[in-house]
Order: C-alpha cells, then structure tokens, then sequence
C-alpha cells in the first residue's frame, strides 16, 4: 500500500533507520563508560574512557544530524506541495555520510587517536581533539559538502514550492547548523580564543539554531496529528523560536563566566540564559493545548505521545536542569561537574533524541507502508519503548544530580587544603553512578522494546 | 493566544528579536576579543606552549580531563595541576609529569586507568609547557580551589 503523499519523501527512510542503529552504539558505549566510572580498568586496554566518550558522543550528534535530515526530506516535500528536487541526490548523500560516519567511528576504535591524526593529516590543519569536534579534518570536510548539498537539494524544493512558515523555520534551523559547524575549522593556538569561538559550534548549535528545528519538526507533526489550523500552530512555533532566540544567543555568555573574557559576561550570560526555559515552558503549554483542542482522532497514539513527551522532557532537561546550575553564582561551583552531565543526558534526550523519535514514529508507518499508524500491539510496544527509556533518563539524570551535588560539597566548596581531590570524591560518589548505571540498562532495554515495536506486523499481531 | 495578536506579529518579533540580539551578541565577541590580551598571557605562547597544545589535542586528553571546567569529568581538571603538582615550580612539575606520564598505566586493580600515550621527553616538556602557560590564565578566579 503506498501512503505516501510524495514519492520521493521515500528517501527519508534509509536517514531512520540508520540514525536507529547508531543510537544502538551511541548506548552500548554509554553503557561501557558508566562502567568505567566504578570499575576503572574495565576494557582499560582496548577501549579506553576518552574513545568511549568519543564515540558515544560524535554518535549522538550524527544520528541526531541523521534524523534532522530524514526529519528534512520527509515534511518539506509535503510542506512544499512538491516532490523533492533530486530523491538522487538525497541518497548519494546518504551514502557518503554513512561511509564517513562509520570510518572516523572505526578510525576512534581501531588505532590510537594520535595514529588517527597522522593518518588523516591532522597537522595540515589541525582541527581534532576538541570536545565534540573530535573529527578528523577531512570528515569534516565530508561533513560540510554533505551539508551543502542536502541545502541545495531542500533549497530547491521549497523554492518551487509552497513556502510555510514550518519550511523556512525548519530551513533556517539547517542553514544555522551548517554555518555555525565552520567555528570547527578554527582552532587558534591562544586556548582562550580557541575556547571562545568552539561555543559558536556547540551552544549556538544545541541552544540556538537546533530549537529551529526542533520546533518545526514538532510544529509539523502537531498539525498532522491534531488537526488543529496552520495559523495557530505556526502563530505558536514563532512565539516560540522568537523566544528561544532572545534568550539563547546572549544566553551563550553562561559559557564565558570562566574564561579568559571580561566580567559582565557574568551578568549577560545570567540574566538570558536565566530566560531560557521559557520557550521550553511555552513548548509544553502548546503541545497539550494542541493535543487538546484535536480536531481529529488521529490513529497514532505513540506519534502523539512522543510529541507531548518531548516538549515535557526538553522542558525539564533543557529549562529546569540549565537553568539549576546556569546563574554565575551557582555555576562558579558547579561547572565541570557531575551536575553539567545530569543536565546534558536529560536535555539531549528530551530536546533532541525525543524530537527524533517523534518524526520517526508518526513517519515510519507511511514509509513502510502501513498506512497512517501501526498496529495496535506494534504502537503498545512502542509506548513501553517510551516509558522505559523516558523513566530510565529521569532516573539517570537524579542519581548523576545527587553525584554532582555531593561533589561539589566535598570538592569545591572548601577551601584549598580542606578540599577532597577530584580522585578521592569520584570514590564517595561509587554509589550514584552504581545506580546510574543500573538506570543505563534500563534505557537500553526500552530502546530493543522501542525498536522490536518495528517488527511486530498486524498479522502477528491477530494471530 | 490571542486573535489580535497575528502569526505576522509573532514572527517580526522572531526576525527582529534574533537579529538585534544577534548583532549585541556580534558587538560583544568584538569587544571580548579585544579586551582578551589582559587576561590570556599571550605574549607567553612559545613554540614549545604551542607544540604542547597539539599534544594536547593530538591525544585526546579532553576525553577525560577538563580544562578550565569543560572536556570530560572522568579524570582531574589540569588548568592549575601546575600548581596542583608542581607547587608553582617549573622544575619540580616538569618532573613530576615525565614521572607520571611514564609510570601510565598504573594498572591498579579497579582504579581508572590512564593509557600510556609513549611521549618523548621533548613531548612531556612540551605539554609542561602548555600546562604551565594555561595555569596562568585569569579565568575570572574559577576554579574555587586547588583540586579543581
């Protein structure tokens, strides 16, 4: 059965399943991680922490990138009222990602990173060993074309199509993220300029242009699933990004209290970023008044639930959790510490993994086939899929909080002398991250819950 | 929301508010950047500081230290393990982590390992260097403490 309203939307599946499976790796290297913070020298020799930490992140940002761009081809084409410009091009890029995606992966786990540097010419322009920016040069590169021509490819569609206020947010959030992904190219020798400018990637990204997509994506399937007018829900995702905006690009000053920058950083950076939950607070109001006020009983449940879920998670992850630790007074004693993890894992998922998961429910069944949504059973599973993963990272980030505060108890807040060393307070905090971890294989049995729920089929389900 | 507020209004206050408060932020970043060589001891990058900081980078060491607050919190901060180590003593630091460097990994049972990454003297010297040089950054007095 084709339930597609373009064909050449079609092109977004390969982007889903393969954001699917490397959020597989991006857990099971999690899980070796929150392993290694309490029994030390596990897989100490093969898998050091900083190539376990390399991989679970760079594979979070590609799979979320992955996503974005299936999110991307999916709902312009139907927003445009076109087909895409070239479904050719989409999956020659598909390729060339997944290929550089899975080599710099290898390239982290089979030679020492130094080795990796040599071999892709990292001294002709040194970019690597930046947190998130780990990347050799050369992926980078790859990375950028990737990115220029998927803009190209979307550019045109919406050129000669409709133009909705859900295609040009959502465009300009894919504009920012490739502009702002060429700070990663500078890497001044001055670590303090270094340092500056790596923000423009990493909270200009995460805290800025990425809520554009977010909110489109969301924007988008709200509409679907509700019924509710355009005009309201985009009246909505502008109030919405104007907030985000507002706040999240002076609010990049939480990041420059503690470096080598003048003092009223520590004002400007307080006061905006102070303001940043609020768009995540509008974000929830809007998605249970939408949900609300359905004109339709769309057959989707888990697509809906997902949409009210992220807004809720992003909300407390991204609102509630930054702002804990965002007001200079407070973050003088907490940045760097267990308390910044706790806010990350809940603010990733929520914001972005969930946003993810969102397109990928509502759109899955129509790929495939299926028709509007899956069966029963399938969307049942999907829901345990949700729960145990959502319950799981509430749990994950409370037991890294609990850490972080007792950390900062016994680490920061005495004077030199009194103070216990970062290795002795890692030993006081063995109990949380034991707990922490326990939450980890609970995340991971919701997602092989979530990901059977694909592979449960209407006649399985009757017989 | 309101009737009389209009999806035009909502998004002239999305453009104009984003681009006014990205040309603040724009005005800023100039200023921060000109006011920076008080604070970042520039006129002290040598060769050997900036041979140092591709060590630095070359091996990954953000993926589990922090430095000056941000990298990973799997291992110590080293902004000020000059100090932490060193006592504020070239000599007696540079000592110390050519020792440290070298004795990795340590291969207690159960304690977090560090990989041994098979840096030369010169290498160890020069990631002293990059070391001691980023220990003298004013940082707006953070960390709180010695321990970091």
């Amino acid at each position: 059965m084709n339930t597609l309203k373009y064909q050449s939307q079609a092109v977004a599946k390969p982007y889903f399943i393969f954001a699917m499976i490397l959020f597989v790796g991006q857990i099971l290297f999690g899980l070796i991680m929150g392993l290694q913070y309490v029994v030390g020298d596990f897989l100490g020799g093969i898998i050091p922490f900083n190539v376990a930490r390399m991989v679970h992140t760079n594979l979070l940002i590609v799979w979320l990138l992955f996503g974005f761009m299936g999110a991307a081809y999916y709902l312009v084409p139907e927003e445009a009222e076109t087909e895409l410009y070239s479904p050719k091009l989409a999956i020659i890029l598909f390729w060339v990602f997944a290929a550089a995606g899975v080599l710099t992966i290898l390239g982290y786990l089979l030679v020492p990173y130094s080795t990796l540097a040599d071999i892709t010419f990292n001294e002709l322009w040194p970019t690597m060993g930046r947190e998130f920016l780990e990347q050799p040069t050369i992926t980078k590169f790859g990375i950028v074309i990737v990115c220029l021509g998927f803009l190209f490819n979307l550019g045109m569609t919406i050129l000669k199509g409709r133009k909705t206020a859900i295609n040009m947010v959502m465009m300009t959030g894919l504009i920012g993220l490739a502009v702002f992904f060429l700070f990663a190219f500078y890497n001044p020798t001055n670590l303090a300029l270094d340092k500056y400018f790596w923000w423009f990637v990493v909270h200009l990204w995460v805290e800025g242009v990425w809520e554009l997509i977010m909110g489109a994506i969301l924007a988008y399937v709200l509409i679907k699933v509700t019924g509710v007018d355009r005009e309201v829900i985009e009246k909505w995702l502008y109030v919405i990004i104007a907030m985000a905006l507002i706040s999240g690009i002076l609010g990049t000053g939480h990041h420059f209290y503690w470096l080598m920058t003048p003092e009223y950083w520590q004002w400007v950076g307080s006061i905006f970023s102070a303001l940043e939950p609020l768009p995540f607070f509008a974000m929830v109001l809007y998605a249970f008044n939408m949900v609300n006020r359905r004109r339709r009983e769309h057959p989707n449940k888990a697509a809906t639930l997902w949409a009210l879920g992220t807004a809720v998670m992003a909300f407390l992850g991204a609102g509630v959790w930054g702002f804990l630790h965002t007001l200079s007074f407070v973050n003088y004693y907490t940045h760097g510490s267990q308390i910044t993890a706790a806010h990350g894992h809940m603010a990733f998922y929520g914001a972005y993994a969930m946003i993810v998961m969102t397109i990928i429910s509502y759109a899955m069944p129509k790929l495939r086939g299926i028709g509007e949504a899956n069966c029963n059973k399938a969307q049942v599973v999907e829901m345990w899929g949700f729960w145990l993963m959502t319950v799981a990272m509430v749990f994950i980030t409370l037991f890294l909080t609990g850490a972080g505060i007792l950390q900062v108890w016994l680490q920061r807040l005495p004077e030199s002398g009194e103070a216990l060393s970062f290795m002795a307070t890692q030993d006081k905090l063995a109990i949380f991250y034991w707990l922490r971890e326990i939450s980890g294989v609970i995340f991971l049995l919701g997602l092989i819950s979530y990901l059977t729920s694909f592979f449960i089929t209407e006649k399985k389900a009757q017989a | 929301m309101s009737e009389s507020f209009t999806k035009g209004m909502a998004r002239n206050i999305y453009y104009g508010g984003s681009i006014f408060f990205f040309l603040i932020f724009l005005a800023l970043t100039f200023h921060t950047v000109k006011e920076m060589p008080k604070r970042d001891n520039r006129e002290n990058i040598t060769e050997a500081v900036e041979r140092g900081k591709h060590l630095w980078e070359k091996n990954n060491c953000i993926g589990c230290h922090t430095l000056i607050g941000e990298g990973a919190y799997f291992a110590p901060e080293l902004m000020n393990v000059y100090d932490r180590r060193g006592g504020g003593n070239e000599v007696a630091f540079k000592a110390f982590l050519n020792g440290w460097m070298n004795a990795q990994p340590l291969n207690i049972p159960g304690r977090r390992q560090m990989p041994n990454f098979h840096l030369n003297d010169q290498e160890i010297d020069d990631l002293a260097e990059f070391l001691i040089w980023t220990s003298k950054l004013d940082a707006n007095n953070w960390p709180p403490n010695i321990e970091g």
